[in-house]
């Protein structure tokens, strides 16, 4: 059986105030495999986010980690030295965040941000890594990409300045990307082709994703594994077509039925949605049940 | 002055006419010399029946939001009439706000910045009440406590501030405040989209219910498409300005005729489609534009919102569905 | 709610101010002005005259006592009559926009290129000297401040929700500024007033050091530093508390206003509950 890529274990992350530790992650575990896209969806406060930054190692106060592994490939980030952190940061594990704006520098071109990547993380020469910034602004579809290499981030649109930061991102074939809703700000056909694009490039590269969003569609449309989050806990996991057709967890039915899905009304007539309080009497044992559903060929883990 | 409430035999409660809204951009010489024009609604016609959830949908920059702010009043039109029960809302001999304020109300999309920090629930909706004209204490918290009923929130939770609730309940909050004056249209902005997922049914609920319980009319405005499918009885879609499909919902939803359209219920991330149990948006694919005639733009490529578009006109391709289609007389020009 | 230790430090000078100003009639062991003696003068500090006399053989501790009273007054009252006028511009400025937010703003732009102590010495130059003139002259210069702060507050405020909502629900202009926008942006201008309490503190100083402010005999911390420029090489305790006394007000003043600022945020409020 091949090696899973990230293998979270046992995850837990406290928030530190004073001297009362508050559970955000509470005891979670998963694991991606080589260039798979493996989603993870729950509402805010559910901690999707902070599995998230932990993986990357930008936890910052009053987060802190404190219990579990997170291994990339078979290495545990949370006690690797800073220093070799920040060289698997960018180079073999990259984010792309919701707002690009935040994550660009406003005062640098992109082709000179794109640039910078190659520089950085690939010892290549100013001259030589600026060709492969417009190569890279040609392979997230940028129309005119030597042209738009010279543009400054506020010079573009919401949906261009995500393409670049997934350029920038995929700059150094990463073995995993972290995208952490990256396209709740944009517009629906935007969003659509930055999902393709993802979706597109991934798979081509092989490059595994750990894809989170409050969308199941979204999910749905980019992942072949989901996890969903509740309250810190991983309440289920499966492959994403056993998910939405078979969930398990209460709380999963309940957010599958509080969606309204396009095209129901035409086959159904209007329906009543789901109120998820109206089936769930208690949300406080919703984590007590959990449903992990085994990867082919392997043992159910309890 | 009172807005009559005797209703034109069938007329529309609402009637919008040829709306436009320009607003100058800043860079202009002196005196305004050379100023551009951002035209943010171009010539937005449509009319909504009491009952009647219509939804305008576009995606951001589309002009959705700018219809909105002048059916409210809070956006002076630069051309064009809204009527409501055949009484001009806009433009001179218009009503004050406070005439206005028992027509139409509105339910905005943040409930973290829609409600005052610093206002009890009870303040929020006793203050309108007695704005107009509603002094008697009983009175006042009968209604609040009706209203609160009416939106699921207990009347304990009258004294609380806006920061004890979830946001769930502060958009119940700002619906009830919205509906204490008992208006005949709600203006809903994306009622829902910012609310986590199990929390948007219990809203989508809400609305459908207190619409069918009292008789309210909704202009939505949102770019949820899966929602609008579920809320709506017709659907005007918007782009750069201007309506180019209007229809009821299973026209829009099931024959859309406009590429636009096609394109914005295909961009939806589906999971139905996504696993491949119901077509896509090829289902749409291969459908001539009606009439032999073109579209002014295949919504694919943004128009330059500062240069009038090309003539266009709205054709009834069915009863009550409309699509924007190029004048025929230009398409004869274009050998 | 908890507070910083910055914040507790604010407010314990800027208490210790209060009460030395409101119970100086009963706790000073002498009269400011009468009690001069002149043949105990320029005593240093002893177990009578705790701070020392000064060249008139007056008790410095309890001319401290009183020129509190006369701070207090001075940074309160200023502040009030800047407030008043600051919020009324800014408000209605960044509310109705347009050809009044011009003037306004250009009123603004002329005030805050005036250096305030000239301004308020052409005031005082007009007006006369005297606590009244003292009194109008730093209420009129430090407005502008908090006129930008309100204007951009409003500003801010104007674009939420529950003002759109007030216009709908029918609220006139004035309702919407008092009931929905005033209540919240009180925190910044109360955090405003409260820094230029300090500021006026020294300006008074300053201004009564130049003569211009508080009249002889009757005692404030900035004549009484007037009085002791002769005096700062063979009795330095006349100028020294004085010193001290502007320096720990107006330092309580300033932590106050910053105490406040933090406290005062709604957000930082449900974060603490």
């Amino acid at each position: 059986m091949t090696q899973p890529l990230l293998d979270v274990d046992g995850l837990k992350v406290d928030a530190l105030f004073g001297r009362y530790a508050h559970p955000i992650i509470r005891d979670v575990s998963f694991r991606i495999m080589p260039g798979e896209a493996y989603g993870l969806v729950g509402e805010s406060g559910s901690g999707k986010s902070v599995t998230s930054l932990g993986v990357m190692g930008l936890l910052k106060k009053p987060l802190r980690a404190a219990g579990g592994e997170i291994r990339f490939k078979g290495r545990n980030l949370l006690t690797l030295p800073k220093r070799e952190m920040r060289r698997l940061r960018g180079n073999r594990i990259a984010m792309i965040f919701q707002e690009p704006m935040t994550a660009l520098n406003p005062l640098s071109t992109v082709g000179r941000q794109i640039a910078e990547m190659f520089v950085l993380h690939q010892d290549k020469s100013w001259a030589e890594a600026r060709e492969l910034a417009v190569k890279a602004l040609e392979s997230v579809r940028v129309p005119n990409p030597d042209r738009r290499a010279r543009n400054y981030p506020h010079q573009m649109s919401g949906g261009m300045r995500q393409r670049v930061m997934i350029a920038m991102a995929l700059a150094c074939n990463p073995d995993l990307l972290i995208a952490d809703e990256p396209t709740t700000a944009l517009d629906v056909t935007v969003q659509a082709e930055v999902l393709r694009l993802i979706k597109d490039l991934c798979a081509e590269r092989g490059t595994a994703v750990l894809f989170i969003s409050h969308d199941l569609g979204v999910i749905a449309s980019i992942c072949q594994r989901v996890g969903v989050m509740y309250a810190g806990c991983l309440v289920e996991e499966n492959e994403t077509r056993a998910l939405f057709s078979n969930p398990r967890h209460e709380y999963t039915r309940g957010l599958l039925g509080a969606l309204p899905r396009l095209g129901s009304r035409s086959l159904h007539g209007r329906q009543r949605l789901v109120d998820i309080d109206s089936i769930i009497a208690d949300r406080s044992a919703l984590t007590e049940t959990r449903f992990i559903a085994p990867r082919d060929g392997q043992e159910e883990r309890p | 002055m009172t807005i009559s409430t005797a209703t034109p035999a069938d007329g529309p409660l609402l009637q919008v006419d040829d709306l436009h809204v320009r607003f100058p951009i800043s860079g202009g010489g002196l005196l305004g010399a050379g100023r551009r024009m951002l035209h943010a609604v171009n010539g937005v016609s449509f009319a909504l029946a009491k009952g009647e959830c219509l939804s305008i949908v576009g995606e951001s920059g589309c002009g959705k939001s700018t219809t909105a702010l002048a059916i409210l009043g809070l956006q002076e039109p630069t051309d064009g009439t809204i009527r409501y029960r055949g009484r001009m809302l806009s433009g001179p001999g218009a009503p004050g706000r406070m005439q206005r304020a028992k027509a139409v109300q509105m339910v905005f999309q943040d409930p973290y910045a829609s409600l005052n920090p610093r206002q009890s629930v009870r303040a929020s909706l006793a203050a309108p009440l007695r704005l107009h004209g509603i002094t008697a204490a009983s009175e006042i918290s009968d209604r609040i406590e009706a209203m609160l009923a009416d939106v699921g929130l207990t009347p304990e939770q009258a004294v609380r501030y806006p920061h004890e609730f979830s946001g769930g309940q502060r958009q119940r909050i700002g619906i009830a405040r919205a509906l204490i004056l008992e208006p005949e249209i709600v203006v809903l902005d994306e009622p829902v989209s910012a609310l986590d997922v199990s929390i948007r049914a219990q809203i989508i609920n809400l609305l459908l219910d207190l619409q069918e319980k009292r008789g309210l009319s909704y202009v939505m405005i949102s770019h949820d498409l899966s929602v609008v499918e579920h809320m709506s009885d017709r659907v005007c879609v918007m782009f750069f300005g201007q309506i180019v499909e209007e229809g009821g919902w299973r026209q829009i939803f099931e024959t859309p005729a406009h590429p636009y359209t096609r394109r914005l219920i295909a961009a939806i991330p589906d999971p139905e489609v996504a696993m491949g149990r119901r077509a896509g948006a090829e289902r749409f694919a291969g459908v001539p534009s009606p009439r032999g005639r073109d579209f002014v733009s295949d919504g694919r490529v943004a128009p330059d919102v500062f240069v009038p578009p090309a003539p266009s006109e709205l054709v009834e391709i069915a009863p009550e569905h409309r699509v924007r289609l190029a004048l025929s007389a230009r398409s004869a020009d274009v050998p | 709610m908890r507070f910083g230790f910055n914040f507790l430090l604010g407010a314990f000078l800027t208490a210790l101010v209060i009460l030395a100003g409101v119970l100086a009639p009963w706790i000073a062991p002498f009269d400011p002005v009468l009690d001069a003696d002149l043949m105990n003068f320029e005593m240093p500090p002893d177990g009578t005259f705790w701070f020392g006399t000064d060249g008139q053989g007056r008790d410095v501790y309890s001319r401290i006592l009183y020129g509190a009273q006369i701070s207090l007054t001075v940074g309160i009252v200023s502040q009030v009559i800047n407030s008043i006028i600051g919020v009324t511009l800014g408000m209605t400025a960044g509310y109705w926009g347009g050809w009044w937010d011009d003037l306004v703003n250009g009123f603004t732009n002329v005030m805050l290129a005036i250096p305030s102590l000239i301004f308020a010495l052409a005031v005082m130059a007009v007006l006369g000297p005297g606590l009244a003139s003292l009194l109008i002259a730093l209420g009129l210069t430090n407005w502008s401040w908090t006129c930008r702060i309100a204007r951009s507050s409003t500003l801010s405020l104007k674009s939420q929700g529950y003002v759109q909502a007030a216009q709908t629900l029918g609220y006139g202009d004035l309702r919407i500024m008092f009931t929905q926008i005033l209540p919240n942006m009180m925190g910044p201008i109360l955090v405003m007033a409260t820094l230029g309490m300090g500021s006026a503190v020294l300006s008074e100083a300053a201004l009564s050091f130049l003569g211009l402010g508080i009249q002889p005999p009757f005692p404030s911390w900035g004549s009484m530093l007037t009085d002791a420029r002769q005096l700062i090489q063979i009795a330095p305790w006349v100028a020294f508390f004085p010193g001290i006394a502007i320096f720990l007000s107006v330092l309580g003043f300033n932590l106050l206003g910053d105490g406040l600022r933090d406290s005062l945020d709604p957000h930082m409020r449900t974060r603490t509950r």
